[in-house]
């Protein structure tokens, strides 16, 4: 059986004219499923996955916490499990980031996922580098100050609680291992848009300094990188006529060789591809559009044009982008803290009232315990958590869940916490309504964001392809 | 020439987004008339009054006419961003829907060619 794989030979160049890629995860605990219609119908040579977000990083530092052989994406295995079997007949080689804070120790997971399928003459490749958690020192005495990229502030203030730092990579290192023949490539904190600027990279020709261009993969990579987010999940218009988001399609772009490009959906997948609901993800995590900073490019997503063209495919093209930033991203992750949370359910009638007398008393008896919390959040579910002081109380709701979160320097207070209420249930105000039990104690995780030269982390990025059988 | 208030919910589309303890809040219009009303009606003093005690820090407004939407950065806007977090919602996720919530003062030809109050069926 042959398969077409989108990369259509010119006669004049090396290079393809166009390239057909997908996404298969927008987030660590994604299913796998989307990512499989996409490598059996979605026509494409190149998979990308993006596991990772700041929160995913902390996430991350905790596993690696219990277990130094962790921190990568735990559900990586299974991912190739499913997927290899699929993708290695049809020649579409994966990109996933879902390396984490150990791509090593990812990489040595996939091989034994390899060598159970029979697959010893797979290519493994592995991005390191990014990983600054031990150098911060170094970093700072080579005139790095580390300093916060939102606030200013000094790292001292957090210093000795670091526990992760990573810089955020650009394409490059992935373009190399797609040289090297990597058939897998396995990343830490590379750029969630650079997974799928490589593979643009490496079948188009593109230079590093092709400034418009790189731009244009970085608005692709960027309308992928969330998976349904632009194919109609989380869409905020009419939702409720998009079809099969139980199983949506994930994005599937074919890129021509000057960056345009038709951004659509595996055929038979749920979801939606339209100028609606491609829009709402142009603009998702974006700070100022005329300056979306990538390491490899600056681009101007106010030059993004997009269009219908057809049923679920969304042209995407016009993108204009400047010279790359002199520095890198980088963030750090720190300790701050113990969360303890309470949560009381209250029914109709006088909900509100009963949670809002609850909460009093909950105060009197953390002020009486010798508990010392350093922050408190006091929600009513149901009436102001989402919305705030923006929404009017409603009148006499059905229920309302109480929720009381406060941090603590230390772990044993924040456990201790939800158990001074728990005699509430008893003694508080009558009709509770589904109460939940006291959680565990939340280690809390403050990220700092930061900039470091990009001289001081690229010139210590190690790539390497390996088979199978060699390691 | 009438003008009449609608409640963003009605005419826009929106979506929010983290990024360490800042927040952004796009909100989309359905057509250039109606964008031209967000540019007047929309202002980051606003927004951030509407917002109340969920933002620490100032907000910025950027336009973004080629997809006729103003994005809103929140400074301080996380409570101290997702992995620190106290709230029940860490990621702002429902921050689209909080702006959502804003009325605008629009005339009757800023409403020309909008749909407006669409529903799911009940």
């Amino acid at each position: 059986m042959q398969f077409d794989t989108g990369v259509k030979p010119s006669p004049c160049s090396p290079f393809v004219r166009s390239i057909r890629i997908g996404a298969g995860q927008g987030f660590y605990g994604d299913s796998v499923d989307a990512a499989l219609d996409v490598a059996r119908s979605g026509d494409v040579s190149y998979i990308c996955f993006d596991a990772l977000a700041e929160l995913t990083m902390a996430i991350l530092q905790k596993d690696r916490f219990r277990d130094p052989a962790a921190g990568y994406a735990r559900d990586l295995p299974a991912f190739m499990s499913a997927l290899l079997p699929i993708c290695r007949p049809r020649g579409i080689r994966l990109i996933t980031n879902a390396g984490g804070i150990n791509p090593a120790g990812a990489a040595a997971a996939v091989r034994e996922v390899a060598r159970r399928l029979g697959m010893d003459d797979l290519r493994i490749g592995v991005v390191l580098g990014d990983d600054i958690t031990s150098r911060v020192g170094e970093l700072q005495a080579s005139g790095a100050a580390l300093s916060n990229l939102d606030t200013g502030a000094s790292l001292d203030e957090v210093r000795d609680r670091i526990v992760f730092g990573v810089a955020y990579l650009g394409c490059a290192p992935v373009v190399r291992a797609l040289e090297m023949g990597a058939d897998v490539v396995i990343t830490g904190r590379v750029a969630d848009a650079s997974l799928f600027v490589a593979p643009m990279v490496h079948e188009l020709g593109w230079g590093m300094e092709d400034w418009d261009r790189l731009a244009a993969g970085v608005v692709l990579g960027h309308l992928m990188e969330c998976s349904a987010q632009s194919t109609g999940g989380n869409f905020s218009g009419d939702w409720w006529n998009v079809p099969d988001l139980d199983r949506p399609g994930y994005p599937v772009c074919e890129v021509r060789q000057d960056g345009s490009a038709l951004l659509t959906k595996p055929a038979g997948t749920g979801g939606r591809v339209s100028f609606d609901t491609v829009k709402e993800q142009l603009l998702y995590e974006v700070l100022d559009p005329r300056a979306y900073l990538n390491p490899d490019v600056v681009a101007d997503f106010t030059s993004v044009q997009l269009r219908d063209a057809g049923q679920d495919v969304v042209e995407v093209s016009g993108v204009r982008g400047r010279p790359r930033p002199d520095d890198l991203k980088a963030i750090l992750g720190y300790l701050d803290g113990y969360a303890g949370t309470i949560a009381i359910g209250y029914s109709w009638p006088d909900a509100v009232q009963k949670a809002q007398r609850t909460a009093e008393l909950v105060e009197r008896m953390v002020a009486r315990s010798g508990l010392k919390p350093l922050d408190v959040v006091t929600e009513m579910i149901g009436v102001d958590s989402t919305h705030g002081s923006a929404a009017p109380i409603p009148d006499d709701p059905n229920e309302v869940v109480l929720r009381i979160s406060a941090r603590f320097a230390t772990e044993a207070e924040a456990k201790r916490f939800p158990r001074i209420a728990t005699p509430l249930g008893l003694n508080g105000p009558p009709f509770i309504g589904g109460g939940v039990a006291p959680q565990g104690a939340r280690a809390l995780l403050g990220v700092w964001p930061s900039l470091l030269p990009r001289q001081l982390v690229e010139p210590g990025v190690e790539v390497s392809v390996d088979e199978v059988a060699a390691v | 020439m009438s003008t009449r208030r609608v409640q963003l919910r009605d005419v826009a589309q929106a979506r929010s987004g983290d990024k360490g303890d800042l927040a952004n809040v796009a909100v989309f219009a359905p057509t250039g008339a109606m964008y031209a009303a967000f540019l007047r009606e929309l202002t980051a003093q606003r927004v951030r009054a509407h917002f109340g005690r969920f933002v620490h820090g100032e907000v910025d407004r950027y336009e973004v006419p080629n997809v006729r939407a103003l994005n809103f950065v929140l400074h301080q806007a996380l409570d101290g961003g997702a992995a620190r977090s106290l709230r029940s919602d860490p990621l702002g996720k429902s921050y689209g829907s909080l702006i959502l919530r804003m009325e605008i003062e629009v005339d009757d030809a800023e409403l020309d060619g909008v749909e407006v109050g669409r529903r799911p069926p009940r």
